[in-house]
């Protein structure tokens, strides 16, 4: 089924430029004039374009995009350790009641983060971890560990049970089987589960909202949230922000794509 | 749903490539250990990480949260720890509040409408992805692009494009000679923009799903359907629509559990209002809880329990028929 034909192609530039139009649109307002912002029809093109939105929103947003940072490589780092060796002990060390286990792993992506964020208020409020970041990256890799420890047991699953009894055969523990021959393979795993990790925790919302809403500290999308209810005339520096929240994802997914392509299918062998 | 999808995805396709009888080869399947044996143990250790984190960051938290349902937790009985027992009182009230009959038709609207619109304009565009023309690959990979957003950045996007004065849709609407619609502050039309917005989100993740789908259905299955002479559409309803069928199952039953949760795009757009007008279930438990400046976390949880439940029936819909195609 390979059709060679331009009406195609063209057909599909058009419905990404459909899709991909809020997008634009964003870029476009957060380079137009303050001045412009409120014209009765707004500009399609920005013909005149500023960088007064980007100034704004790079020197009141600064910490938060630290913050989010921070947050992000916390929960990557808090999610591999206790993923990777669960996957372990799931795919490879056949751990008993593993079927349970994964039921459950299951069951609780479906909790609604809005009764999670509420059990962790009740919590951090009686041990004053609200508006700090070690609680903030707790509850945020609560939507990625679940995820990880399902993508690492699929794929530990998959590598050569030859690969484990050999390093066994070479007299390696557990331990050691773990760190140098497993870990290693999984490289790929732990790239996607890092990747989505830190995404998640960076565009995270309700949690920041809930538990982090009015530290010093304070998270790029809360940030971003906070400016649309103080100045609602800046939009240009919101946008701004926008566009500055979502170079992360876009960096990420560029220069980490082939890995996560790579990453179920190629196996240690192949390496 | 940028969090959530993603993790669907890593699911589905961990269901679809998982166990299969005839995968994988006799030594991968599992050798039951005998009890006790330090192999076991090793493997408990392994776990135990996992294990305790459940315990502390999940059990305890969703424990925490049927607790506050019970009980009425004034702001003072919060900080205090001392609020009395209130057994169902608290969801008699959710059950007999004026909202209740409001959220739930609203939930049940904003589930349906997003994910039928979602799951077709998905599978239109998989079809479409399907035969690889010039570009195809890049193309669909820039279709990715909202739904790697964060979600705050998509929905205060749409909120300006939807913005009543200086919108750029009814700047296009006006232009042709439409009047204004008043989006986000009309009771009439707020529902629908967070609607279109979710849709908006939601397409992404179906067409991968459905795309990875559409990749295991043999080609060879349209090259003998065309040589006998069956067209377009023919092939469409006769093959694609019937092998798919597992793969569209899940993915709406995902789309289901997934729109049901959401929180942030609503928030963002219209927190719920004007009014109660699009206020879903999961936008009222927020707003009790932490959307006014007089928390009220009982009734809150008492409609995140409700949530939760509502969530996983569909949830073991979804795992018995995952059951289902596995052992056929």
């Amino acid at each position: 089924m390979r059709t060679r034909s331009w009406p195609k192609t063209v057909l599909g530039v058009v419905f990404c430029a459909f899709m991909l139009f809020p997008v634009y649109w964003m870029v476009n307002v957060s380079l137009t004039q303050t001045g412009d912002l409120r014209r009765s029809t707004p500009q399609w093109f920005p013909t005149d374009p500023t960088l007064e939105g980007y100034r704004a929103a790079i020197s009141q947003q600064l910490p938060s995009l630290g913050t989010s940072l921070v947050v992000g490589l916390g929960c990557v780092a808090l999610t591999v350790v206790i993923a990777a060796p669960a996957g372990y002990a799931l795919a490879i060390l056949h751990l008993r009641g593993g079927k349970a286990l994964n039921f459950l792993l299951l069951v609780a992506q479906m909790i609604p983060a809005v009764v999670m964020a509420m059990g962790f208020y009740a919590i951090y409020v009686r041990l004053g971890l609200l508006n700090s970041v070690p609680g903030l990256i707790v509850a945020d890799s609560t939507i990625a560990v679940p995820f990880g420890v399902l993508l690492y047991t699929t794929f530990m699953a998959g590598i050569p049970r030859e690969l484990i009894h050999a390093s066994r055969i070479d007299g390696a523990g557990p331990w050691r089987t773990f760190t140098k021959v497993v870990l290693p393979i999984s490289r790929n795993s732990t790239l996607t589960v890092s990747l989505f990790a830190f995404l998640w925790a960076w565009s995270d919302f309700i949690f920041a909202s809930t538990l982090a809403r009015s530290g010093e500290f304070v998270p790029i999308t809360l940030g971003i949230y906070q400016y649309i209810g103080n100045n609602t005339t800046q939009w240009n520096a919101i946008m701004a922000t926008a566009v500055v929240a979502s170079l992360p994802a876009a960096i990420l997914l560029v220069v980490a794509q082939r890995y996560v392509a790579a990453g179920v299918t190629a196996g240690a062998v192949k390496d | 749903m940028t969090t959530t999808s993603v993790d669907a995805t890593g699911r589905v396709s961990g269901g679809a490539a998982g166990p299969s009888p005839a995968a994988p080869g006799p030594d991968r399947r599992r050798r039951r250990k005998p009890p006790g044996t330090p192999q076991t143990w090793t493997a408990i250790g392994f776990a135990a990480p996992l294990l305790a984190y459940l315990a502390v960051f999940y059990a305890y938290p969703l424990w925490r949260n049927i607790e506050l349902s019970v009980h009425d937790y004034t702001v003072r009985a919060f900080v205090l720890g001392n609020p009395e027992f209130s057994g169902f009182e608290k969801y008699a009230e959710v059950f007999a509040s004026d909202s209740f009959g409001t959220a739930l038709l609203n939930t049940a609207l904003f589930t349906v409408v997003s994910i039928a619109f979602q799951y077709a304009i998905g599978l239109a565009l998989a079809v479409f992805f399907r035969a690889n023309f010039r570009l195809s690959g890049v193309l669909r990979a820039l279709f990715l692009v909202p739904w790697l957003l964060p979600l705050i950045v998509s929905a205060s996007t749409w909120a300006w494009m939807l913005n009543s004065e200086n919108g750029i849709v009814n700047s296009v609407i006006e232009a042709f000679g439409g009047e204004q619609i008043n989006w986000l502050t009309s009771p009439d039309t707020a529902l629908t923009s967070v609607i279109i917005a979710n849709i908006w989100l939601g397409i992404p993740f179906n067409l991968v799903i459905l795309y990875s789908g559409l990749q295991q259905i043999p080609s060879e299955m349209y090259e003998a359907a065309s040589l006998d002479g069956a067209s377009a559409r023919q092939q469409f309803w006769r093959i694609t629509v019937p092998l798919l069928r597992p793969v569209s199952a899940i993915t709406l039953l995902l789309g289901f559990i997934y729109t049901l949760k959401v929180v942030d795009v609503v928030w963002i757009m219209t927190t719920g209002g004007p009014g109660d007008s699009s206020l879903t279930l999961a936008v009222w438990s927020y707003r009790e809880a932490f959307g006014t400046g007089q928390p009220d976390f009982s009734p809150a949880a008492a409609i995140g329990n409700l949530l939760i439940v509502i969530a996983l029936v569909f949830g073991f819909l979804h795992l018995r028929m995952q059951r289902g195609w596995e052992k056929s």
